[in-house]
């Protein structure tokens, strides 16, 4: 349906539009279209001035071996933590969405970890499986399990894939939840009159029926692994060891902010930015296609 | 020989009971129209049957055979839904092949099958499409495509033509009842309609909330419906019900005005002295000369108020008030022939003896000669 309100004049809507356009210019396009410039700089070692230096940020950046190493491993990363929360929420949602006793109960705290801001999160995995003092990690390396993710690059890794996921299910549940209370009681009727029954109906039935749920989650599943678990890696390993859980988001905050290489950061951020821009055409043209058919 | 036989089947929903021991039994091939007023069950005794559904109490024999136990699949029982329920995600093709793919069918008879229905169904054509390609009428195909497919032991049908146009729906019904005696798959096809559940059934099932009013073949219930709600049911415009005394010895009837029903086909002893519901379909009334008076003929006339005359073409409905000492009464007849000529708005009925069907006042059963 399409709806349309005309105004005389051009006035009130300007007027209307304008804050949200101010809010978008001062914290987007503005620190944007800086981080651009920037990335074609270069500052002298006393942040006195900087010369104007085109592209050769971006050369020296896709030169860096290292560099190429981040972006490997945070896709790595991304996919894993997208395909660690998503499978988990939908086998929750699964459950979740049967006749249950206090499914209410079940539901409300299947969502509270959204809540939870992402360093306390850190702060509770780290409590638990810290190799000293963790609840469960201290035991584990007791009862002789070889665990320390402050020495062993996979163990890290392991961790903050574990910790990124478990703040993202709480949100691809609610998606699936939703998706799976949209497919008609009478279809999945139908089929079980057809015969298909568990692993086959969830893989010929609801999981085609859900893909328009799955390709979005996917998408912002990518995202947030990719950006907004930079507060819960930074509280856990800081990147560490070495590199190992050293995404593409630690690396420009540890290059720009703590090695001052603001240059070469900023062309990091464009480069983010432009996955950012290539990952979110790809949905609307999808979605689009989507709603339109 | 897939007969069907419903024993004492029961179902309540927590503490509220749905349905009320029915008792049902089918011969092979035969189907059976439920009807019933939404709400009475008619969905839920269905999905019983299914198995989408655990009953309370009761049996289900198919073929003899105590389905109960049985998961859905296993009843090789095929049914379509009210909304059809297609995968929205398959061609036409994969629904139809859908289920039999699933029972291991080799690919050749999964291809024969569906291409004998949608042969007999006119889907030919329609084969790639998706659902949501499809019309109305062409998704009601497809379900019955999907059912017949199965070449199952049982139908189901839930109201599968209630959501098509009048047009539609009256083809359809045809079509499905020609398909249903080909195949000779025995049916269960539940509709709030009337008319489908007397064109459609060997038999008739009347649910009044959740209790079975009269399990009979179609022209037996509308010859002597077991109570008013099934009189009242069955039949349009529905049978017209006037309040009486019986006395002398359960033979006449008299009116509230005073006006004596004798009933000619013989005497309610049973009744005698009780209340009792004298009912009159609109069709049996007909016009009585204009002399007044004399009942000729007639077990008595009725004077009408008319206030509304709608002309069908080839018949006329008339709906008028009846005073009856001080209450007035609704009554409609159907005339043959073009609107009546009245008298100061009023038309004299005659009630023929020979059509009108006692009722008990106070239960509403229905009582017989004797
Ligand atoms: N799962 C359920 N839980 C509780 N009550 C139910 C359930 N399903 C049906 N009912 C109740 O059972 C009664 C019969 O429902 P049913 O769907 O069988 O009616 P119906 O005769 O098919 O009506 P309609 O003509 O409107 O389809 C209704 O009062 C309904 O509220
Ligand atoms: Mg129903």
């Amino acid at each position: 349906m399409e709806r349309r309100t005309l105004f005389q004049g051009w006035k009130l809507p300007v007027a209307l539009v304008l804050p949200q356009l101010l809010l978008t210019f001062v914290f987007f396009l503005w620190p944007a279209g800086q981080a651009v410039w920037y990335s074609m700089t270069q500052q002298d070692p006393f942040g006195l001035g900087s010369v104007f230096v085109g592209l050769s940020n971006f050369r020296e950046l896709f030169a860096d071996p290292l560099y190429v190493h981040t972006i490997l491993r945070t896709l790595v990363f991304c996919f894993a933590v997208s395909a660690l929360a998503m499978t988990v929420a939908l086998a929750l949602a699964l459950v979740a969405n049967r006749e249950l006793r206090g499914r209410a109960i079940y539901r409300t705290l299947l969502i509270w970890p959204y809540a939870v801001a992402p360093a306390m999160a850190a702060i509770l995995w780290l409590f638990m499986l810290d190799p000293e003092i963790g609840l469960l990690g201290h035991p584990l390396v007791k009862a002789g399990l070889p665990w320390d993710y402050h020495v062993s690059g996979l163990d890290a890794q392991f961790l903050v894939v574990l910790a990124s996921s478990w703040k993202q299910i709480s949100y691809n549940f609610i998606f699936f939840l939703a998706g799976l209370q949209s497919i008609p009681q009478s279809v999945i009727e139908a089929a079980r009159m057809d015969g298909a029954r568990g692993w086959r109906r969830l893989r010929t039935i609801i999981l085609p029926l859900l893909s328009p749920t799955m390709f979005f989650l996917l998408v912002v599943n990518l995202v947030y692994a990719a950006f907004d678990t930079f507060g819960t890696i930074w509280a856990l390993t800081e990147g560490g060891p070495g590199k190992a859980t050293e995404t593409l988001v630690i690396k420009v905050y540890r290059d720009g902010m703590i090695n001052q290489d603001i240059g070469g950061s900023s062309a990091q951020s464009v480069v983010l930015m432009l996955g950012v821009i290539a990952i979110t055409a790809v949905q609307f043209r999808f979605m689009g296609r989507r709603t339109k058919t | 020989m897939a007969t069907l036989e419903l024993q004492g089947l029961a179902k309540s929903f927590d503490k509220t009971a749905v349905l009320h021991r029915i008792d049902v039994s089918l011969q092979d091939g035969e189907m059976l129209a439920i009807v019933g007023a939404s709400g009475c069950g008619k969905s839920t005794l269905l999905r019983l049957v299914a198995g989408l559904e655990q009953p309370s109490a009761g049996r289900i024999l198919l073929a003899g055979r105590d389905i109960i136990r049985l998961d859905p699949a296993a009843r090789d029982i095929a049914m379509v839904f009210q909304n059809y329920a297609l995968y929205p995600h398959m061609s036409v093709f994969d629904n139809m092949a859908y289920g039999l793919r699933i029972r291991g069918l080799s690919k050749a008879e999964i291809g024969r099958r569906v291409q004998v229905a949608a042969d007999m169904l006119g889907l030919d054509a329609l084969l790639a499409r998706k659902p949501r390609q499809l019309s109305g009428g062409q998704r009601q195909r497809v379900a019955m495509g999907r059912a017949i497919v199965r070449e199952p032991q049982l139908f189901l049908f839930d109201e599968p033509l209630s959501n098509l146009d009048a047009k539609l729906r009256v083809q359809m019904r045809a079509e499905i009842r020609r398909i249903q005696r080909n195949l000779g798959v025995t049916s269960l096809y539940v509709t709030h309609d009337q008319t489908e559940a007397m064109t459609l059934g060997d038999k008739l099932l009347v649910l009044n909330e959740g209790r079975p009013a009269q399990f009979a073949a179609p022209m037996e219930v509308f010859a002597r419906p077991a109570d008013t709600y099934v009189a009242a049911f069955i039949g349009a415009p529905a049978m017209n019900f006037l309040p009486a005394t019986m006395g002398e010895g359960g033979v006449v009837a008299t009116l509230a005005d005073g006006a004596r029903l004798v009933l000619t086909d013989g005497a309610r002893p049973g009744l005698a002295g009780r209340k009792a519901t004298i009912g009159i379909r609109p069709e049996h009334l007909v016009l009585a000369g204009k002399g007044g008076g004399d009942a000729g003929g007639f077990a008595t006339t009725l004077d009408l108020a008319v206030e509304l005359i709608e002309p069908l073409g080839s018949e006329t409905l008339v709906h008028g008030m009846l005073m009856l000492d001080g209450t007035s009464l609704t009554l409609v007849a159907r005339l043959p022939g073009g609107p009546p000529s009245l008298t100061d708005g009023r038309l004299r009925l005659g009630v023929p003896a020979a059509e009108l069907h006692v009722f008990d006042g106070e239960t509403g059963k229905r009582v017989e000669v004797g």
